[in-house]
């Protein structure tokens, strides 16, 4: 008898599912008089339908559940995916964001009918000042390398209006590649600042690199090793004291909720991804929120609009008397402000600290179950991830960090971000969030054991990992060479 | 709290651990002077119960599509959504997943991209499309600085007709002096096209227009990509996805990238956002293109499997030297996008597009039968229309809201020039019965 | 490994004289670094580089490295084969694999390059 077999849960495209006949959705009768359209588009109207599925609802849905079922999310497992902060996504978010009164609003509604939603804009903008220690928030940015883009275009706008044009951006070696790739599309040249012993930006070498042409200096902090920045106050003062600003990418955010905020650093301006920090769902790539929280000499640049409100309480939307214009249409990922908006009101002022502090712990626990298995090149107290080298088991056993991220799959875990940061040796940048428990890490931490002890015994086992997942190693090679980017119909398929 | 699982006698274990008498001692690295030291200046946290009220006081304040009827467009429409659209997309291992940087355990996401593209590819006739950007107008941006880099050239000419926060949008990307940007004059809600060809020379990167209009109005692409090509220069052109079951094809009339707000495509229109910003072009420019793309390879065991691909474009990977900053995407609400152009079918868009069409067509007859509102425009439109209203547009427009309508678009907000002009989107959710009644209400006034 | 017969860069690329003509590539260390070599940019014939000029991008899966001429000269020939089969690199990266031919405007550049002991050498201080 031959094994009982299981049609895989991927592969076959929703187009290769249904029949010609097949429908979903049936249009509504038309119960208007019917026009010609080529009279009525005067001849721009479609002769050929797209190719689009023709699939009844429950193969749709059969569909996607498959789909669903090979995906990964923070619901399936441990996620410790450095810099993402992939914590919880509360469900009563998404509940909230699909009230009618929130989902249901035209952009173009008359102010008067949409109080509700500018009001929640409006706290929203009041809590991240009061988080960052900067006192204007533009909630426009569609994500974090938006709010990069605007942050910076802002500090552009600045030094123009000052009659101080600058060339210069400073970006540590250890950086995001969102913040070089803002910087050149702001018009400005990248200098690269490089690291010290300890991990945090080389002063020396920055004061070297600082001058009148610099525009700014584009910092994380706590940054990409997970190590607070300790000359964080030298630094953005020797940064001040050439006429340059500051720009604090958040991504880190989640560390020091509560705890210290960028503008009591020194920073100017700061992009907040409530993506990660405030526990709205990544969505498989987006969409995110990127919100900048700015000094008072910077808001008048912000993009408009932003949301004001007048003594007599209502709200209305503004344009900054300078802005450098809006970054996209509309008030923003309106969808996401309000998930983000009912996660602070849950936690309140306290549970953002509690959040941070347990993030922090998380992090140090997990680095001291592992620091004997991988080497920890920046050996300090982390913030909320830590980044361990894999430099010495890919020279003793030739497993790279990639085979133990894949590996890691096998063991129904998602890996940690891998190759990143640049500057430590294959990287494993691993970032638990508070909202794992003890077991969840204990646990973690012991699959990474046994890994490792695979490692030495059997090289093999891991560099043909893994075995266990929907698929597994992809040809990425053959995706480049040979681009299959769309399905096209089979030649003499029914249209 | 709720969402920390870590109990009290657990943290007293994890601090010891790390060889810490309290949390506080982790954070010693931080600068005295840069310490916090008080509590944040927030409220107390609410429970699920009361933050639900909180919410839905909140939310109850606002007027909505479901309790006024509504003939808002310019850029956000209120189409029917499908119910199994949101139920696809309310499943958590789809919302809760990040990026998928691990094909193995994300083919998922990455199966339902790559179906995505190739809608989207089917739907404007474009070789490829990528995984979507934030919004039609960063996507417009974009494509701006895409054409720039194709052609090596700084200029682009952008249509009038072009909705103004797409404009100020592209204005905003390029202000550090990146692109410089004509503007081409309108004429009857499109591209004055004599004008266009005076200002297209060998400099110009691309003529950006858009079809329809911000005016509802079908411009005459073929003629600008005439007038583009001769030049050397690229045809960037806006649509309206949702109208594609009806509209030809962009790529028909020669345009070299394609762009488009996706939210008409299952969406809800969530005060303007998220929606999801189309990005398609053709295959000789794939390289310069931003943003992610899946593709469709084999696994090592010859099974059909998805990636990410043509990653170097890409900031992660080429730093300052990326074809664009860019790094998120919408794909949640291009899942949705997918989930919604299987829903309807091909024959089910084209009947939406006509129903749209038709809808539209029979408002605009009867509201200037009205004699209240007059003609501006003679170009052909959609689903979409500009009218002079022959009052005050505020006083009618508060009239109409008391009797349950949102009374279309005050257009003199964008331009002076359009003072008195009102734009009306009508979609398919539009009942006959309730355009009757908008109708009778504007004979009332 | 490493031909005798030709001179290498500290970034890697290799040069082989044939006359007065150099053809250029990247070194067996280039290659393994990169991993499986998915796209090669390379220049039309005809331009001119002086030493030091960028002329081309290499492409793995994952990164992206920019191609540097050692020498100056006008470009006679390249290797289109290239665009189609890149992996050609991997596969035979002093034959095959040869990415340009540039007429050399100043052969004593090449003598200024590092023989093949001499680039082992610079390949183990670098390790």
């Amino acid at each position: 008898m031959s094994a009982p077999t299981r049609e895989p849960l991927t592969g076959t495209l929703i187009f290769e599912r249904g029949a010609p006949e097949s429908r979903c959705v049936e249009s509504p009768a038309l119960d208007v008089p019917d026009v010609s359209l080529s009279d009525v588009l005067s001849g721009r109207q479609r002769t050929e339908p797209p190719v689009l599925p023709h699939v009844t609802e429950v193969e749709i849905a059969r569909h996607y559940e498959r789909l669903a079922s090979a995906n990964f999310g923070v619901d399936s497992g441990f996620y410790p995916l450095g810099s993402c902060t992939m914590k919880y996504n509360p469900k009563i978010d998404e509940w909230a964001c699909r009230l009618p009164g929130f989902a249901g609003l035209h952009p173009y509604q008359p102010p008067a009918t949409v109080q509700g939603a500018l009001e929640l804009m409006w706290e929203l903008q009041e809590a991240l000042a009061e988080i960052a220690g900067l006192p204007a928030v533009t909630l426009q940015p569609a994500a974090g390398a938006h709010g990069e883009l605007t942050g910076l275009l802002a500090i552009r706008a600045y030094h123009t209006a000052n009659g101080d044009p600058r060339a210069r951006v400073l970006v540590p070696d250890s950086a995001h590649g969102t913040n070089p790739a803002t910087v050149a599309m702001c018009g400005y040249e990248v200098v690269q600042v490089p690291s010290d012993e300890r991990g945090g930006v080389d002063v020396a070498a920055l004061n070297t690199l600082l001058d009148t042409d610099v525009a700014a200096i584009m910092l994380t902090n706590p940054n990409t090793l997970g190590l607070f920045d300790e000359n964080i106050l030298e630094i953005t003062a020797a940064v001040h004291a050439v006429g340059a600003l500051a720009y604090c990418d958040g991504a880190n955010l989640n560390a020091i909720l509560g705890k210290s905020r960028p503008g009591d650093m020194g920073f100017d301006a700061l992009h907040i991804n409530l993506h990660k920090t405030f526990a709205t769902p990544h969505g498989g790539g987006g969409p995110g929120s990127g919100p900048v929280a700015v000094s008072d000499a910077l808001a008048p640049y912000l993009p408009g609009p932003v949301v004001a409100r007048a003594a007599d309480g209502v709200f209305s939307l503004v344009t900054p008397e300078r802005s450098i214009g809006r970054v996209r249409s509309f008030v923003g990922n309106f969808g996401v402000l309000v998930r983000a908006y009912a996660y602070i009101r849950a936690v309140g002022g306290s549970g953002l600290t509690e959040v941070a502090e347990q993030a922090v712990l998380s992090a140090n626990y997990l680095k001291e179950l592992l620091r004997d298995v991988w080497p920890l090149p920046y050996d300090r107290v982390c913030k909320h991830e830590f980044v361990l080298s894999g430099g010495r088991m890919r020279k003793q056993t030739g497993v790279r960090t990639l085979d133990v991220a894949k590996r890691l799959l096998d063991y129904g875990i998602h890996p940690p971000t891998i190759y990143f940061p640049l500057i430590v040796e294959e990287a494993l940048m691993i970032e638990p969030t508070e909202t794992e428990s003890k077991e969840t890490l204990d646990r973690f931490a012991g699959v990474l054991r046994t890994i490792a002890a695979e490692a030495a015994e059997d090289a093999g086992l891991l560099q043909g990992a893994p075995y266990s997942t929907p698929v597994r190693r992809l040809d990425e090679a053959a995706a480049v060479k040979r681009p299959d980017l769309a399905w096209v119909p089979p030649e003499g398929a029914p249209g | 709290m709720r969402f920390i699982p870590v109990t009290c006698e657990e943290q007293a274990e994890m601090l010891r651990v790390v060889g810490a008498d309290t949390v506080d001692d982790l954070f010693v690295d931080v600068p005295a002077a840069a310490r916090l030291g008080r509590p944040l200046a927030l409220p107390d946290p609410l429970g699920e119960v009361e933050l639900a009220a909180h919410l839905e006081d909140l939310a109850s304040a606002d007027s909505h599509a479901g309790s006024v009827v509504s003939l808002l467009g310019g850029g956000c429409y209120d189409h029917y959504v499908p119910a199994i659209v949101d139920a696809v997309v309310s499943k958590p291992a789809f919302f809760t997943a990040y990026t998928p940087y691990q094909p193995e355990v994300s083919q998922g996401t990455l199966q339902a991209v790559y179906e995505y593209q190739s809608m989207i590819c089917a739907l404007t006739g474009m070789d490829v499309a990528n995984a979507s950007m934030y919004d039609g107008a960063s996507a417009f941006a974009e494509a701006a600085l895409m054409a720039a880099r194709v052609t090596r050239r700084h200029q682009v000419v952008v249509s009038a007709a072009v909705h103004p926060e797409w404009r100020e949008t592209l204005a905003t990307y390029v202000g550090a002096g990146v692109l410089d940007i004509l503007t081409c004059p309108m004429s009857d809600g499109v591209t004055d096209a004599a004008a266009l060809r005076d200002l297209v020379d060998d400099r110009t990167a691309a003529v950006l227009a858009a079809s329809p209009t911000f005016y509802g109005a079908l411009d005459d692409l073929e003629a600008l990509a005439g007038i583009a090509h001769d030049a050397g220069a690229l045809l960037v052109a806006g649509t309206n996805p949702i109208l594609l079951g009806v509209l030809e094809p962009p790529a028909a009339y020669g345009a070299d990238i394609v762009v488009g707000e996706g939210q008409p495509l299952g969406n809800p229109q969530s005060f303007g956002g998220p929606g999801l910003g189309i990005f398609a072009c053709r295959q000789e420019h794939l390289r310069q293109m931003p943003g992610r793309v899946a593709g469709r390879t084999t696994d090592v065991d010859g099974r059909t499997g998805f990636v990410l691909t043509f990653s170097t474009r890409e900031q992660h990977i080429r730093r300052e030297k990326a074809t664009s900053n860019i790094c998120s995407n919408h794909a949640l609400n291009a899942l949705a996008a997918g989930v919604y152009l299987s829903a309807v079918g091909r024959e089910g868009l084209a009947g939406i597009g006509r129903a749209c069409v038709a809808k539209a067509h029979y408002l605009e007859s009867r509201l200037v039968e009205t004699g209240r509102f007059e003609r501006v425009f003679s170009a052909p439109f959609a689903h979409e229309f500009a009218l002079r209203y022959t009052g005050d547009v505020a006083v009618m427009q508060a009239r109409l809201l008391e009797r349950g309508f949102f009374a279309g678009l005050d257009l003199g907000r964008f331009r002076a020039e359009d003072v008195g002009r009102v734009l009306f989107a009508v979609t398919e959710k539009r009942t006959r019965a309730q355009l009757d009644r908008f109708v009778a209400e504007v004979n009332a006034l | 490994m490493y031909p005798k017969d030709l001179k290498y860069d500290r970034e890697h690329e290799w040069v082989r004289l044939e006359g007065g003509i150099a053809v250029m590539g990247i070194s067996h260390f280039a290659q393994d670094q990169l991993g499986e070599v998915v796209y090669v940019d390379l220049p039309t014939a005809g331009a001119t580089l002086s030493a030091g000029d960028s002329f081309g991008e290499i492409e793995s899966v994952k990164s992206v490295s920019e191609l540097f001429s050692p020498v100056s000269g006008e470009i006679v020939e390249v290797n289109d084969e290239l665009s189609d089969t890149p992996e050609t690199v991997n596969e035979d990266p002093y034959g095959d694999g040869w990415m340009i031919k540039v007429s050399l405007s100043d052969p004593s550049q090449v003598d200024a390059l590092m023989d093949a002991d001499g680039y082992e050498a610079f390949l183990a201080e670098a390790e």
